[in-house]
């Protein structure tokens, strides 16, 4: 019989295993198609996490939004733009050295500054949402439409900016294309279209007399 | 036992990945974007262990609007980067200097 807490242990060993093999191989692999799928494994391996940590909700979330949304998104644009991939690597090994020793000194410091407090070994204890009688998505959803409702209409509020600022800026007005105008249809008159002259009633002389000189022969 | 610090390293490791790629992906704004949704997904996965470690719900109602803030985020710097490649054809951070004093 495995012990269920050293079996989480290792799920989340695992787990972060994965996130992190995935984040290096963002920043490293060569092809962007290639980025986005391994950034698309990484969201999906912490959602895993973070259902170890009992947070459901937000680990679908990041799943529906993030894999579902924002990454095919990402696909989307970079798929459509045409990005030169031997241009693109020219100075990754120029910077490679600076970059690494930025992110191992920043990584060496946070260590050390968790290492601090790994002396106070905190348990996860009991789910602060099952001790409440509710589950994790009643048990957010209680915050969010209560005590957090006015900053839940802010984010509503930011995504429809979101959606306004990113039509508005790819929107392009082509010149010289023939489009339709159906206002401008609808709002025409009669007066716009058919012009009715008044004029003397006259004969046409030598149109007659044409045809009968032809039918002589 | 899965502690505070498991989750808390795994944030670290995954930032630092990040300023990294912020470094050496110099000519790629496609990667710079994904390095900063990876930085992120670090700061998240602290909020939620901090929410579940201290028994508190504001830290993942934090994650909630931050995940709201970046899908936004994303969609405007998506856009931005296709308007930038239709006028300069390029994705190239060092070659997108027009504005250099």
């Amino acid at each position: 019989m495995i012990d269920p807490s050293l079996f989480q242990l290792v799920c989340f060993y695992a787990f972060a295993a994965v996130t992190v093999a995935a984040a290096l191989s963002v920043i490293t692999l060569r092809n962007s198609v290639h980025a986005v799928l391994a950034l698309v494994l990484t969201f999906f391996s912490t959602a895993c996490i973070w259902m170890l940590a009992e947070a459901e909700f937000l680990a679908i979330a990041l799943i529906v939004v993030y894999v579902g949304a924002v990454m095919v998104l990402f696909l989307f644009v970079v798929m459509m733009l045409d990005i030169d991939q031997e241009k693109i690597r020219e100075g990754f090994v120029k910077f490679l050295p600076v970059g690494l020793i930025v992110a191992v000194v920043m990584l060496v410091e946070m260590l050390g500054l968790i290492g601090v407090r790994v002396m106070h070994v905190q348990t996860m204890g009991e789910n602060p949402a099952t001790a409440a009688g509710l589950s994790n998505t009643a048990w957010l959803g209680m915050a969010l439409y209560t005590q957090y409702l006015l900053p839940f209409e802010i984010a509503a509020l930011i995504l429809t900016v979101g959606v306004i600022a990113a039509v508005a800026l790819t929107l392009r007005h082509r010149t010289g294309a023939r489009k339709q105008h159906p206002s401008e249809q609808v709002a025409v008159k009669a007066s716009d279209r058919v012009r009715i002259i008044k004029m003397a009633a006259e004969r046409p002389a030598e149109i007659q007399s044409a045809p009968a000189q032809e039918s002589k022969p | 036992m899965i502690t505070l610090s498991h989750y808390i390293v795994l944030g670290a490791i995954l930032f630092c990945i990040s300023v990294a790629g912020l470094f050496i992906n110099r000519k790629n704004v496609i990667v710079l974007l994904m390095a900063i949704e990876l930085m992120l997904l670090a700061v998240n996965i602290n909020f939620v262990a901090f929410s579940r470690f201290s028994h508190d719900v504001a830290g993942q109602v934090f994650v909630f609007f931050i995940l709201t803030v970046a899908a936004a985020e994303s969609a405007i710097g998506l856009a931005i980067l296709v308007l930038l490649f239709r006028n300069r054809s390029t994705v190239n951070v060092a070659e997108i200097d027009s504005m250099k004093g």
